[in-house]
């Protein structure tokens, strides 16, 4: 066992549960649990709100997958994962004011209750809470198996250990800190990530003598490495672009994500949030991914793709400081771990519970709700990554195309375009989902549909259902002005 | 019936001006990598030791977007505030 490596990271667990003890704290003395618990009480500023969206968004696939990837595509890969860094600015500015201004109105709490005032309608919120728990959980668990790996190759422990390890440490703070907590954690876990990729950056390039004599080694090897189109020469443009609808303007449609759109203070939080959230997102993504390209000369010869950083951080710094720099990919898993598992807790306990089948229940009966969904549910997600699936990134993918297919129109057009109504979000939502899962078969069949990503036809589909129904059933003009019933 | 909240205009306006970042963004990235890279390898040239399609698609065009939003941010975006005048408690 690697005790150099693992007590910075033990360390760096504990200001992390700091932070979830010092939060709840906050939250026993107040007086709105449900908005405190699941949003924060909508007072995030600027740098907590940015580092909150991209520590959410950088998840495992960007740590661990995404180097990985890149080990073996070469530059293409890098090229792809910076279509990422529209996502630093496009959904702030997407969903922006009218979404802050709209969701106040309302008094929205989660994404779903924006649903809920907008097209007033039972079957949006069923239909949504459904999706989000059965998507959620899917990327929830493709999480946990990252970062029961990664806990495994710097502990030596069995999976199973080094996965109760990591499920008992984001239960703990997730259970009792709630959204302020997980906010608070992630602005530490952003800039750990922030420092670290940058250090690990800096070292291979040195490991490896120099930027142009990394890429020279790259060219002898295989000179398709620094072309756009990767090791075998089979990433196309077509594909590659379509990632900017996964990775880049589709992620406006991530429940996850919204949600954070709804919890800033003021406008002012929200300017500094785009400026330091885009510059972040670039930042990591392009060392994050370069480091994955540059690992090949260094250390050939790795075949499991999540182990390139962990392999890679090992071999090229001091024990200590890798064991710094793995406490950026350990944060960016636990704080998109604890956001999914709160944001699934939520859609049960405020979207269904409170609004159907209790509505009258006590501030004692809904924390006692709240805490115990939320722990259920972490365990329901460690018994279902005891027996892992193989493909981390394309697991997580899944979840995310399967949740932008059906909620990106819905809540853009819902801001948006007046005439949208309940029929056609039923009918986008529906359109979404079954025509993503059906697709997604259908590729792994057959090889990619005109070769674009699996999410790029049912965002259309589900944007032209979204219109058709929407004009062709009960169509009336949404009034922004009023308030919805209080 | 009341008028169209004034702070609905600005929003529009800056949620446009996001499409607009995000299609000039994909230009950028667009063109530099496959404008560039579809040349034979030997034909790349090297900026920092980095073929030249990348550092111009990703390395510069990243640099290119934050100073656009910084400028976009500090000069076209307004403050407006978000709760509602009528009903503060």
């Amino acid at each position: 066992m690697n005790y150099a490596v693992l007590v910075p990271m033990i360390g760096f667990l504990l200001v992390i549960f700091f932070i979830g003890y010092w939060a709840s704290r906050k939250l026993s003395s107040s007086s709105n649990f449900v908005s405190d618990y699941f949003l924060g009480g909508r007072e995030l500023g600027g740098f907590v709100l940015a580092m909150t969206m991209v520590a959410t968004y950088g998840s495992a696939s960007s740590f661990l997958g995404g180097p990985g990837t890149a080990y073996t595509m070469g530059f293409g890969w890098v090229l792809l994962a910076m279509s990422q860094v529209v996502t630093g600015y496009f959904v702030l500015m997407i969903l922006g004011k009218k979404y802050a201004i709209m969701a106040r109105r309302y008094k929205a709490v989660t994404m779903i209750d924006f649903l809920k005032s907008r097209y007033d309608s039972t079957a949006v919120v069923l239909l949504s809470a459904f999706s989000i728990i059965i998507f959620l959980f899917s990327a929830m668990a493709a999480q946990w198996i990252g970062g029961a790996r990664l806990v495994e190759s710097l502990t030596g422990l069995s999976y199973n250990s080094a996965l109760f390890l990591f499920a008992v440490s984001v239960l703990v703070y997730v259970t009792i800190g709630g959204f302020r907590a997980v906010a608070l954690t992630d602005a530490v876990q952003g800039a750990v990530m922030l420092v670290g990729t940058l250090v690990l950056l800096i070292a291979v390039i040195i490991a490896g003598g120099g930027i142009p004599n990394i890429v020279n080694d790259l060219i002898n090897e295989n000179p398709n490495l620094v072309t756009p189109y990767g090791a075998a020469g089979n990433l196309s443009a077509a594909y590659v672009s379509s990632f900017w609808i996964l990775v880049g303007v589709g992620v406006v449609g991530l429940p996850q994500i919204a949600v954070r759109a709804m919890s800033y203070k003021n406008s002012r939080s929200m300017h500094r949030a785009l400026i330091i959230g885009t510059i972040v997102t670039g930042f990591i993504m392009l060392n994050m991914h370069l480091i994955g390209v540059f690992a090949r000369p260094v250390l050939p010869g790795i075949e499991i793709g999540d182990k390139v950083i962990p392999l890679i951080a090992l071999e090229t710094l001091p024990p200590w400081v890798a064991g710094i720099v793995l406490a950026a990919p350990m944060a960016a898993i636990m704080s998109t771990v604890d956001s999914l598992l709160l944001l699934v807790s939520s859609s049960i306990v405020k979207d269904v519970y409170l609004n159907y089948v209790k509505p009258d229940a006590t501030l004692k009966t809904i924390k006692r709700i709240s805490f115990g969904v939320t722990g259920l549910l972490g365990i329901i997600v460690f018994l279902l990554a005891l027996n892992p699936p193989e493909l981390l990134i394309f697991l997580n993918l899944f979840a995310f195309g399967g949740l932008e297919a059906a909620f990106i129109w819905p809540i853009v057009l819902g801001l948006y375009w007046k005439w949208g109504n309940k029929y056609g979000a039923i009918a986008s939502m529906a359109t979404g989902i079954v025509s993503y899962i059906g697709l997604h078969f259908y590729n792994l069949e057959n090889g990619n549909l005109f070769g674009v990503h699996t999410v790029t036809l049912p965002v259309l589909l589900s944007l032209t259902a979204f219109i058709v129904f929407s004009l062709l059933i009960g169509r009336k003009a949404y009034n922004y002005n009023i308030s919805a019933h209080k | 019936m009341e008028e169209t909240d004034w702070r609905f205009k600005i929003a529009h306006r800056e949620a446009w001006i996001g499409v607009g970042l995000a299609l000039f963004n994909f230009v950028w990235w667009f063109g530099f990598a496959y404008g560039m890279g579809s040349r034979p390898v030997e034909e790349y040239s090297y900026v920092f030791g980095l073929p030249d399609w990348f550092f111009y698609s990703c390395v510069v065009g990243f640099l290119l977007i934050a100073v656009l939003v910084i400028v976009i941010v500090k000069f076209f975006f307004v403050e407006v505030p978000f709760e509602e005048e009528e009903d503060s408690q």
